[in-house]
């Protein structure tokens, strides 16, 4: 297991070698110490400490031929060793609940390294565990992401992240929360959570924050990570491709969305700062795909919304015909209000503003608070040069608003 | 591990006593199907499971600074509608939802039971 890989290397070496199966293996790794050892509580530090020793280790001996697998034996004697001392201790740990399917053999594991990040994710995904703990848990375990980082992508402070990450583990424990591996239909339903958590995590770095960082881009890009390792694992899941096309789509723009600290809209983005690597990516992945039916359904319109931009070469080269089309059947299949909102500024750009104003009607009641329906309005209505309604409706929407930065955008249209 | 299964609420459903006698029949059967089904899944068994009477018959009792006092009706707002409860040995929670689906829709809150012996 310990092999060594030739002659001694530097710590330099060593600190980048270890960067690399970080982001490569530490799902993996921390994925098959969970299954192997139910304890979920104590793989982190595990792992941690595996991590440590080969920082000090590897320079003077040499990095092994199997980086990962060395990790992995050393965190799994580790382990081995915590529960050891508790059992001598007589102290009874509360284990994960593990389904008779999720056991392991007992087979030397190491070598061939066993993809268990799928349970890993459903574990860390699950519906009995409270929403705001999902996605932390998810990037954390499956991805790595460091706890200050996920706080940055949340908002909240380092130790309010630490604290729900440990809670969360720590409730998985106590509620019985299982490993499993899912039968079909189940599936289904708990790849859709995962997307929709996955999908929460990607839009909170899209959120502008506060103080010097109006977006955390980087930190979206985290989320994007984990639909991929997603997609890797259930690659025959349409909602998973369909997201995993969605969120490239969007990421591709991740570097015109913002200019001297503001926000810029798609219309007016530098569309040479578009990765348009990313975006033959999505399309691949999105082309993919046959009609669906729901959740999956959903995100694949999304995504051919976000195609549609992401090949337009300017703005006027947009085909708002195609995008009204696909938000006239996003509204029928979602009911959502917030989708006939974008239908309405989609169908403005092919039927003009008299038509989508028609489309808003009603929406008041079902969005009570929203300051994008009554900037929509104003909008609309300033294009058919009623400006006293649109000074009206972009008043209220000046007041509703909470962002600075949009807030400001508005002042700015204001007639 | 064991769990309290708490049969919380109606949610949609009518009340006990305001259903017909052939709906709470068809409520019956439900919980003879759950007794089954759990009956049918390794590692799951009911240790035991009761229906509670109406909350007009509750006695509350509550001690402060050692003093005791009691008191007619229910503990709390929230217990108006708690109609029953299932004791459930089983080997996760994925199991036990699993297996509540099968029993009428009542709002149900399910609580790993600590083992304190």
């Amino acid at each position: 297991m310990t092999s060594k890989s030739g002659p001694s290397s530097t710590s330099a070496d060593t600190a980048e070698l270890l960067g690399q199966v970080h982001r490569q293996h530490w799902g993996r790794l921390i994925a098959l110490l969970v299954v192997k050892t139910r304890r979920i509580d104590l793989v982190e530090d595990a792992l941690g400490e595996a991590f440590a020793r080969a920082a000090r280790g590897w320079p003077g001996d040499g990095a092994p031929a199997n980086p990962a697998g060395w990790l992995y034996t050393t965190a799994y004697r580790h382990l081995v060793g915590r529960l050891r001392s508790e059992a001598v201790a007589g102290r009874t740990a509360a284990r994960l609940a593990a389904r008779p399917d999720a056991a392991h053999g007992s087979g030397d594991v190491a070598e061939a390294l066993p993809d268990e990040r799928l349970q890993l994710i459903l574990l860390c995904c699950h519906p009995a565990l409270g929403a705001e703990s999902r996605a932390p848990l998810a990037l954390r375990l499956v991805i790595g992401t460091a706890t200050h980082e996920i706080a940055r992508l949340f908002l909240v402070p380092r130790d309010t992240m630490a604290a729900r990450i440990t809670r969360a583990k720590q409730r998985i424990v106590a509620a019985g929360i299982p490993l499993s591996r899912p039968v079909a239909d189940e599936l289904a339903a708990r790849l859709d959570e995962v997307c929709r958590t996955i999908y929460l995590a990607f839009t909170a770095g899209y959120t502008p924050g506060s103080g010097t960082e109006l977006l955390r881009p980087d930190l979206a890009g985290e989320a994007v990570e984990l639909a991929v390792v997603l997609q890797q694992v259930v690659p025959d899941a349409p909602q998973v491709t369909a997201l995993l096309a969605l969120l490239q789509f969007q990421h591709a723009r991740r570097d015109a969305r913002m200019t001297d600290g503001r926000l810029v809209t798609l219309a007016d983005q530098d569309r040479t700062l578009w990765r348009h690597d990313e975006i033959a990516s999505a399309s691949r992945h999105l082309f993919s795909l046959s009609p669906t039916t729901g959740y999956a359904e959903s995100l694949r319109r999304q995504a051919l919304i976000a195609a549609e931009h992401g090949r337009a070469a300017t703005a006027s080269a947009t085909d708002w015909a195609a995008i009204s089309a696909h938000y006239a059947a996003l509204a029928a299949l979602t009911g959502s209000p917030v989708v006939r909102l974008n239908q309405a500024v989609a169908v403005a750009e092919v039927e003009g503003p008299q038509a989508a104003l028609a489309l808003l009607d009603g929406l008041d009641e079902l969005l009570p608070t929203s300051h994008r329906l009554p900037a929509v309005r104003a909008d609309l209505l300033r294009r058919l040069g009623q400006l006293d309604a649109a000074a009206a409706c972009y008043d209220l929407a000046i007041e509703r608003c909470d962002n600075d930065v949009e807030r400001a955008f508005l002042v700015e249209r204001r007639p | 591990m064991k769990y309290f299964v708490l049969l919380a609420g109606y949610g949609e459903l009518p009340l006990w006593d305001d259903m017909s006698p052939e709906e709470q029949a068809a409520g019956m059967e439900q919980h003879y199907a759950f007794s089954r089904a759990c009956k049918a899944r390794d590692g799951v068994s009911i240790e035991s499971g009761e229906a509670l009477a109406e909350s007009s018959g509750a006695t509350t009792l509550r001690t402060r600074a050692g003093q005791m006092t009691i008191t007619e009706g229910r503990f709390a707002e929230a217990a108006e509608h708690i109609g029953g409860f299932y004791l459930i040995e089983a080997p996760d929670l994925d199991t036990v939802i699993d297996l509540c689906r099968v029993l009428p829709a009542y709002d149900i809150e399910i609580r790993p039971v600590i083992d304190v012996g």
